[in-house]
């Protein structure tokens, strides 16, 4: 790697930096001369399942990380969705550095954190081809600056992570879902907070408008009304209880359905991926990250024809149009800036995403930060630039 | 421990600074600035009170936009900057400097905004971290890091350390619990991170900005995440007749895939000097006591509890009482929350130390430390949240006693080499700040430092705020950037504002 790094300095090349390459089409096209593959550099170095404790190489796939951890019991508690299939390419290609790069956090979100929460350390290679390393493989450390958070979400435009030590935690005997059957986006939410806001421990919340719903592959949904899903995850006997909780709190909100651990799983594996939204072709989509009870307004300012569904409460919103993306663009922003909160053009074409500010626009002062970071980590510009922001 | 050649010319000005800190400020402003004496003592020292120094000057402003004024004139004028919240810091990252500006946030005190819809709270930085909670317990919420100065220590200080808790092992750290926050940079400019959603859309400053220790900026306002309190929480007191076999029980628990709220161990020195101090009813033959706290719904509670008590004795546990009510669990609380004042009876002096290592090395470690501890002729106490690996030997000195300290320094060095050596760190939740900083090459190589020195850079280019402590070497910031960007400057120009 590092020597790759000096080739590309010398050369004056820049690099697309990639694993498998199954999220290529997120971020901006980029201004790369050359390619940078990660994905021979795989394989786990330690798994000590006692001490909850995983390093493995960036290039792994998270599907090898998953069985792994499920021969013990454990599991990758932030659930990173597999994005392939969204981008029209395979389901299972994803690995270790692209979620991680990504920041790729799934419905688990709410509970456990972020991708970036359970990022223990890891070693890079910067922009001027230094080797280096961050964090350690202990869960409490706050030895210098937590460079981990920092990488977690770049998308390799700061340094390439070459091998990542993560947290991973026991995966829960059972995870079962309320169905919760309500009509409109405003119901939904005030179902999600309430159950939110009870000691239930909910591990997900999301809502399915019926145009969602429909696609789903869990036959409880197929008749294709609008239902919010609330996800209860642990042992047998506490789920139990808290299932009977929450269908009495919840009473009088709309028709009430259990959902089994099988098909629990199925529905929030398609949450999870939004798998909503792949079959329909290069369709737009918008990731929205808002207050949670702000999730309603949001979608209340979107065009009758886009499809949206919730997820984190309802502060995640995603959202598919098939109007003019740049001005789509600026109705969301101007929708999120009304109540504090990202949007990030997840999908679009090439063309598009050379124009329309993938990522939220940073303030000015933010801005700054911004810039410096990436010239003191990369000043030639070597690991994907232009892949975030214009010129970075 | 040597702190940086104090600015001499900067010292012969203290007035003149003083005045034009002074001059910032209108007259019908609340903004004070402290120069007698006298009144500048209370500044001396955090709560690494060891070392001391006394400040050029402390400013307390009201405001962020006088916090902004304040840091542009010290930009301007390249004066140094310490910030300070409460002043708790275990490992002096709030010392003053003879020659820097403190800067106090006490009068950041005010709750902004409570918000159970979105279930975050909005607070100024100065705000302790125990009154959030409190501020939210008649619905039934609270704030999860729970520090053990959780009632004197700000929200903004724990930013500043990512502090942690007994509880964090469940419910993450700082960072884990921290949505947003207002942070003032050097130059005076005002930067809002993250808010009331989660996660940022481009890099994670907000991850960057938590845990850095008063080097990045000065924080004036902090939006937290509150959690439901839990219906059931109970604790158990577990005996052990060695420390290996409470090793052995932290490992099986977590190995049946348990988490705990919260697992905390104490060596028999530990265990003695608190029973002898609050009578928490601990067993005085054990060699070894693990705190095994319990929460959530009432049945999983009750599932979970006997699960580990089944796992306590197959590992060879003494003894095992479960708390059977709220007084009681407190009290079995009480021991442990008053480890240091207890061990502070044992001996005039104490270092308080904060290594983490993989919880498998445990026995080892404490065999270790216990050698260290005939070597150095001084005593240590454990006290060990188990659960995430995060030790903290109280090492027991005089300092009347010549060389004493020394001694105690030197031992405590020798722990956290001790922690670098078996795969763990240097700290695991008090900071590094002046106390850990020489031993940053044990954990890190030039390279590794470098880079974090590079965020620095781009922060504060200057290193105007906080030099002394974190790096034990302080570098110069080299213009690395093609497009390098000079404050004013609007980078980003190109791109629509949408």
């Amino acid at each position: 790697m590092v020597a790759a790094v000096r080739w590309a300095i010398a050369e004056r090349q820049a690099f697309a930096v990639s694993g498998s390459g199954s999220k290529l089409g997120w971020g901006r096209p980029g201004e790369q001369t050359a390619s940078l593959s990660l994905s021979a550099l795989d394989g786990i170095d330690l798994y000590e399942p006692e001490e909850l404790v995983l390093s493995a190489r960036a290039g792994t796939k998270i599907a090898e990380l998953e069985q792994r951890l499920a021969q013990h019991g454990q599991q990758l508690a932030f659930e990173p969705p597999d994005l392939g299939p969204l981008f029209g390419g395979a389901a299972g290609a994803g690995t270790l550095g692209g979620a991680i790069g990504c920041n790729l956090s799934g419905p688990r979100r709410i509970a456990a954190g972020a991708a970036r929460d359970h990022v223990l350390g890891f070693s890079g290679v910067n922009g001027l081809a230094e080797p280096f390393k961050a964090g350690g493989r202990v869960v409490k450390n706050v030895t210098g600056f937590d460079l981990s958070k920092l990488l977690s979400g770049s998308f390799g435009t700061l340094a390439v992570m070459t091998q990542i030590t993560l947290k991973v935690l026991p995966a829960p005997e059972e995870a079962q879902s309320i169905l919760v059957f309500a009509a409109a986006a405003n119901a939904a939410i005030e179902i999600m907070g309430a159950a939110l806001r009870s000691p239930h421990e909910l591990s997900g919340a999301a809502y399915l408008p019926a145009r969602a719903a429909v696609r789903s592959r869990v036959a409880a949904l197929a008749h294709g009304r609008s239902v919010v899903v609330l996800r209860l995850e642990g042992a047998a006997p506490s789920v139990a209880a808290r299932r009977a909780a929450l269908q009495d709190l919840l009473r009088g909100h709309g028709d009430i359905a259990e959902l089994a651990t099988p098909d629990s799983r199925v529905l929030w594996r398609e949450i999870r991926d939004v798998t909503p939204f792949i079959s329909d072709g290069m369709r737009a989509v918008w990731q929205v990250s808002v207050p949670p009870a702000a999730g309603a307004t949001i979608v209340a300012l979107a065009s009758a024809d886009d499809d949206v569904f919730f997820d984190w409460g309802g502060g995640r919103i995603w959202l598919a149009s098939e109007h003019d993306v740049a001005t789509t663009t600026i109705r969301i922003r101007a929708a999120v800036a009304a109540v504090g909160g990202h949007a990030t053009l997840v999908r679009a074409t090439d063309a598009v995403r050379r124009t329309v500010p993938v990522f939220q626009p940073p303030s000015r002062a933010e801005a700054v930060l911004i810039a410096r970071l990436k010239d003191n980590f990369d000043p030639h510009r070597i690991l994907n630039p232009g892949r975030m922001y214009e010129g970075l | 421990m040597r702190m940086p050649e104090p600015d001499a010319a900067v010292i012969a000005r203290k007035d003149e600074i003083a005045q034009a800190l002074s001059d910032l400020f209108r007259a019908d402003e609340k903004a004070a600035v402290i120069t007698d004496p006298v009144q500048l003592r209370a500044f001396e020292c955090d709560g690494l009170s060891a070392y001391r120094m006394r400040p050029l000057c402390v400013v307390l402003p009201e405001t962020t936009e006088q916090v902004a004024r304040v840091l542009r004139h010290c930009h301007e004028h390249k004066i140094k900057v310490v910030a300070r919240g409460s002043g708790t810091s275990l490992s002096g990252g709030a010392l003053p400097l003879a020659d820097a500006v403190v800067v106090g946030l006490s009068k950041f005190s005010r709750i902004l905004d409570i918000d159970y819809a979105n279930r975050v709270v909005v607070a100024q930085s100065g705000v302790t971290n125990l009154s959030i909670s409190e501020a939210v317990a008649g619905e039934g919420f609270y704030y999860a890091p729970d520090p053990s100065s959780q009632i004197a220590c700000s929200i903004g200080g724990n930013v500043a350390e990512n502090s942690g808790g007994v509880h964090c092992l469940k419910y993450g750290l700082t960072t884990n619990n921290v949505l947003g926050v207002e942070l003032v940079t050097i130059d005076g400019e005002i930067v809002r991170l993250g808010g009331r959603h989660l996660d940022a859309g481009g890099y994670d400053l907000l991850g960057l900005i938590t845990g850095s220790e008063g080097l990045l900026g000065i924080v004036t306002e902090v939006t937290v995440r509150i959690l439901r309190r839990p219906e059931v929480a109970e604790a158990a007191l577990i005996g052990f007749p060695t420390a290996e076999s409470a090793g052995a029980c932290v490992a099986a628990i977590i190995g049946a895939g348990i988490i705990p709220a919260g697992m905390e161990m104490m060596d028999r020195p530990a265990i003695h000097a608190t029973e002898a101090f609050v009578h928490a009813g601990y067993p005085l033959d054990a060699e070894a006591l693990l705190i095994v706290e319990l929460d959530g719904p009432a049945v999983e509670v009750a599932y979970l509890r006997e699960r580990v008590a089944e796992i306590a004795r197959s590992v060879g546990a003494n003894s095992v009482q479960t708390s059977t009510s709220e007084a009681e669990r407190l009290r079995f609380w009480a021991g442990r929350k008053a480890a240091f004042p207890a061990v502070g009876r044992l001996a005039p002096d104490y270092f308080c130390m904060d290594g983490t290592i993989p919880r498998a090395k445990l026995p080892f470690v404490l065999t270790r430390m216990s050698e260290m501890s005939a070597h150095y002729g001084l005593g240590v106490a454990n006290v060990f949240h188990a659960g995430d690996g995060n030790l903290h030997p109280l090492i027991m000195y005089d300092v009347n006693k010549p060389g004493d300290l020394e001694k105690a320094e030197e031992f405590g060095a020798d722990i956290l080499r001790l922690c670098v050596e078996v795969g763990g760190v240097l700290t695991g939740e008090h900071g590094v700040g002046v106390e850990k900083r020489d031993l940053m090459g044990e954990m890190f190589t030039e390279t590794d430092l470098d880079q974090q020195q590079r965020v620095k850079c781009a922060f504060d280019p200057d290193s105007l705020l906080n030099p002394g402590k974190v790096f034990p070497t302080l570098h110069r910031c080299v213009e690395q950037g093609r497009t390098h960007v000079h404050h004013g400057e609007l980078p980003f120009a190109h791109l629509p504002r949408l």
